[in-house]
């Protein structure tokens, strides 16, 4: 390998890790005032390219000049800077109290709704930019050929933070971001206008996403995915840079982009799992990433967000349990195929949603990644069938196995952090898992997945099938259930209220969060198993972002403060998902506003409002 | 008999010396006041006795074991019962369930998942309550109870794991005045009637000279004296740093009637 290619890989590093400081700045500048993790900031940079893709073709059209071609990046970040400001004028502004699993939702409901919002003004296709007149041509470096805007990008970088760096330390509105980032009450307390501070801080941070966008154009088309791969991206920069932090995500950045030139010639196939990795190793060692400061301590006594009394089934519940058993039961008898894989997949599900409200309700373990262990399952007993000409039994039994092997493994690391940074953490191990069953296309079938995941001859009607997951889901959730009542289950409770009185009584917290998250693994992976035989095929799908945020979306539809609300919620969500998904082209704009209204005007779900009719009642 | 021995305790926080060979013991049914102004290092000694803090050097010894850099959790198993500040309980319990959770841990039973957690130690946890007198609020909510009752139950609580000892930070910080020396009654009851040692640190003077048997002050990580409450009284050094200090004590009294 000579100096040369050398010099030019790194430098390439360095153009990507400017464009991904850009759009990690604003995230961490939002997150550091607001305290919110804006799912949405990466759906502010998609718009940015957009937007960008169409004002610069049309600017340039008067004159090709470099500087209407960044004018017209300047008018597109500022228009998504508006943007910003509406959002946090018509959502954010209701979130700031709310626990932040609803937060998380909340700003992925706007994810959703635009990337819908985006299909329909631009339309499926990808739209290539113009490229940046005065920037088109290659530079030569020590004998390599290196792109003018390349070299442009690594310039903007340090830019951008000399810039911030000026706004922070001499204008007051820096200041005063800086000071709600250290102490937000006390900035509260002296009197500050926070709506006007949290208002400009969101035109700030979606103006450098949009930014960030814009200055893609002439390197990537604008697309429809763009925002669910910056999103991680950013994450993970922020996250290693300790989150509030704009230095830190400037050396996290420059960090990442020389790991992703060089980690792909030494392993080309698996870049994504270093940067997630690296992320893990910096969230073990330091918890708060590199350049971040700890949380404040909350010594408030707040009732946690999650199962509260817990109450032995009464009649009612008996009744209504006995008769949705009796139901499930009966569909194949009088329904028709169709009928029963809705109800196959609703058992399915129901499981699912069950072992993560288990988590998250139970446990106070907010995981953002519950499709992994789903998903391994499922690739556990798919690849067995398939590959490994094993029949459907044992294949079954190895799927809750793997669920729970590698919910171990990673739980190892997750149960180290709280909050936020758990759920990130378990974010970026559900990227890494789906990362790997991608690229791994020699073993997985990469993108297209592997076919022909059938169940055993006796088992192959879709009648005979149903019997064998309603017997393996419902046990499942009754045997769970159980735990949730057991000692086990009010430790996990207990360790969510206090920490630290559970800790003086001789609860050691972290290994018994970890065999949490192990059993919740476990019983996703049988799920996932399940559901691998019930569509007969693997998909990477099945551990990627939107299945994790479906399972979330029914514990939260089901009400994550009852025991059974997530089997509800699993219930309505599948079913209704079921029905309007074929008829509409705007499916993901609808769950995106419905998940917005379930946290902003129906946060107890179902299950919610059954307790409080049995309350009244 | 000594039950509880701390050897010459240091801990520094960057330059800041936090506790200076400090040295004191403990004996069974005991009650053992440690006072000082603001930032003498009461908590860090406290939290190196409890396990929150490592001291950089010197050793706490419960009943003849080295339990020195140990957990909390570790040290709660060795016979230490805790209580804080800020009263910490399972906000999401009912009182009893708050207790039956201690007991639920004191007999490591943390990993059961098939018994009934609610039935478990209902009557044991019962008489536990019964001795704070917190019996009759048995199935309220804990959330539900006057600040002066929660404290009771985290009396309750520590005393779950049969404790040889009991850890209290400043254990009548928030509450009314009478409540408080309610509570410190009971406390000094209880530790005489069942031979429990107790360690306290406390701002409120009147509740440290009426039911401490020693007392020992701190200064600066230093301590700068130590026994009966009449010795501690009539010390002049004391009196000097601590009590003479009224413009300082006036102004602890008035802040506690502000926010009592």
């Amino acid at each position: 390998m000579d100096i040369g290619f050398i010099v030019v890989q790194s430098l390439s590093g360095l153009a990507s890790a400017s464009a991904l400081f850009i759009i990690a700045s604003g995230l961490t500048l939002v997150f550091g005032v607001t305290r919110i993790v804006n799912f949405a900031h990466g759906s502010f940079y998609m718009l940015g390219a957009y937007i960008a893709v169409t004002v610069v073709p049309w600017l340039l059209e008067i004159d090709r000049s470099p500087t209407l071609f960044f004018v017209g990046v300047l008018i597109s970040a500022i228009a998504v800077g508006v943007l910003g400001v509406l959002m946090e004028l018509l959502l954010l502004r209701r979130l700031y109290k709310v626990p932040e699993l609803f937060q998380l939702l909340a700003t992925f409901g706007v994810v959703l709704m635009v990337q819908d919002a985006v299909l329909k003004i631009w339309g499926p296709v990808d739209i290539p930019g113009p490229r940046a007149p005065g920037l088109r041509h290659g530079v030569e470096i020590l004998g390599q050929r290196f792109p003018a805007y390349e070299l442009f990008l690594i310039v903007i970088g340090p830019a951008v933070l000399g810039l911030l760096w000026l706004l922070m330390h001499r204008t007051r509105f820096g200041i005063l971001i800086r000071a709600a980032t250290r102490d937000r009450e006390m900035v509260g307390a002296l009197g500050v206008n926070q709506a006007m501070l949290f208002t400009g801080t969101l035109f700030l941070g979606a103006a450098l996403a949009g930014l960030g966008g814009a200055l893609q154009i002439p390197r990537v088309s604008a697309s429809s995915q763009m925002d669910l791969s910056i999103i991680t991206e950013a994450f993970v920069v922020t996250v290693i840079g300790g989150m509030g932090s704009v230095p830190g995500a400037f050396l996290a950045a420059v960090l990442i982009g020389q790991l992703q030139a060089f980690g792909v010639l030494v392993f080309p196939k698996i870049t994504l799992v270093l940067v997630f990795l690296l992320m893990a190793v910096v969230l073990v060692v330091k918890p708060w990433g590199l350049l971040g400061r700890p949380e404040a301590a909350a010594g408030r006594a707040a009732l946690p967000e999650g199962i509260l009394s817990i109450r032995a089934f009464g009649v009612p519940e008996r009744i209504i349990a006995g008769l949705a058993i009796a139901a499930m039961l009966a569909v194949p008898v009088f329904g028709d195929t169709y009928m029963v894989k809705v109800a196959t997949e609703v058992l399915i599900f129901a499981l699912a949603a069950f072992s993560l409200n288990f988590l998250v309700g139970n446990g106070g373990i907010v995981s953002f990644g519950h499709a992994a262990y789903f998903g391994l399952g499922a690739y556990a007993a798919g690849l067995l069938v398939t590959k490994g000409g094993l029949p459907m039994e044992p294949a079954l039994v190895a799927a809750p196995i793997a669920g729970a092997a590698f919910a171990a493994l990673f739980g190892f690391f997750v149960v180290r952090l709280s909050g936020i940074y758990l759920a990130m953490l378990t974010l970026a191990f559900a990227q890494i898992a789906y990362a790997v069953c991608f690229q791994w296309v020699e073993v997985t079938g990469g993108d297209n997945g592997v076919v022909g995941v059938w169940p055993s001859a006796w088992a192959s009607s879709r009648h005979v099938y149903h019997y064998v997951v309603a017997i393996c889901a419902i046990l499942a959730i009754i045997a769970l259930r159980r735990v949730v009542y057991a000692p086990f289950g009010a430790t996990l409770r207990a360790a969510r209220d206090s920490e630290q009185r559970a800790d003086a009584i001789g609860i050691d917290v972290r290994t018994h969060r970890w065999l949490a998250f192990t059993l919740a693994g476990g019983a996703a992976g049988l799920a996932g198993g399940l559901y691998a035989f019930s569509k007969g095929s693997i998909d990477p799908t099945l551990l990627a972002i939107p299945l994790s945020v479906d399972f979330l979306a029914m514990i939260l539809l089901g009400g994550i403060q009852t025991v059974m609300g997530a089997v509800a919620g699993a219930a309505a969500f599948h079913t209704i998902k079921d029905i309007f998904m074929p008829l509409t082209d705007f499916w993901r704009f609808l769950l995106g506003a419905s998940i917005i209204a379930l946290v902003l005007i129906f946060p107890r779900g179902l299950g919610g409002a059954f307790a409080a009719l049995r309350g009244r009642a | 008999m000594t039950l509880l021995s701390v050897e010459r305790l240091n801990k520094k926080f960057g330059g800041v010396v936090a506790a200076n060979d400090v040295t004191f013991a403990l004996a069974a049914g005991e009650m053992l006041a440690i006072i000082g102004p603001n930032g003498a290092g009461k908590s860090t000694t406290f939290n190196m006795v409890g396990g929150q803090l490592r001291p950089d050097t010197g050793r706490v010894v419960l009943a003849g074991q080295d339990i020195t850099g140990q957990p909390p959790r570790q040290i709660c198993r060795m016979g230490v019962g805790r209580t804080f500040q800020v009263a910490q309980t399972f906000l999401s319990m009912s009182v009893a369930g708050n207790v039956q959770m201690a007991l639920i841990a004191h007999h490591g039973r943390t990993r059961d998942v098939v018994a009934d957690a609610a039935a478990l130690y209902r009557a044991e946890a019962l008489a536990l309550l019964a001795r704070v007198g917190m019996d009759g609020e048995a199935d309220r909510p804990i959330g539900e109870l006057a600040y002066g009752d929660v404290k009771r139950v985290e009396l309750a609580i520590a005393l779950a794991a049969a404790p040889r000892l009991l850890l209290m930070d400043e254990p009548t910080a928030g509450m009314a005045p009478r409540e408080r020396a309610a509570l410190m009654k009971l406390t000094a009851d209880i530790a005489r009637g069942s031979g429990i040692g107790v360690l306290f640190t406390e701002h409120d003077m009147d509740a440290v000279f009426a039911h401490a048997d020693r007392i020992l002050v701190l200064v600066r990580g230093e301590v700068i004296a130590e026994g009966t409450p009449e010795q501690v009284r009539a010390n002049p050094e004391v009196q000097r740093v601590y009590l003479g200090t009224s413009g300082h004590k006036a102004a602890l009294r008035a802040r506690r009637a502000a926010h009592g």
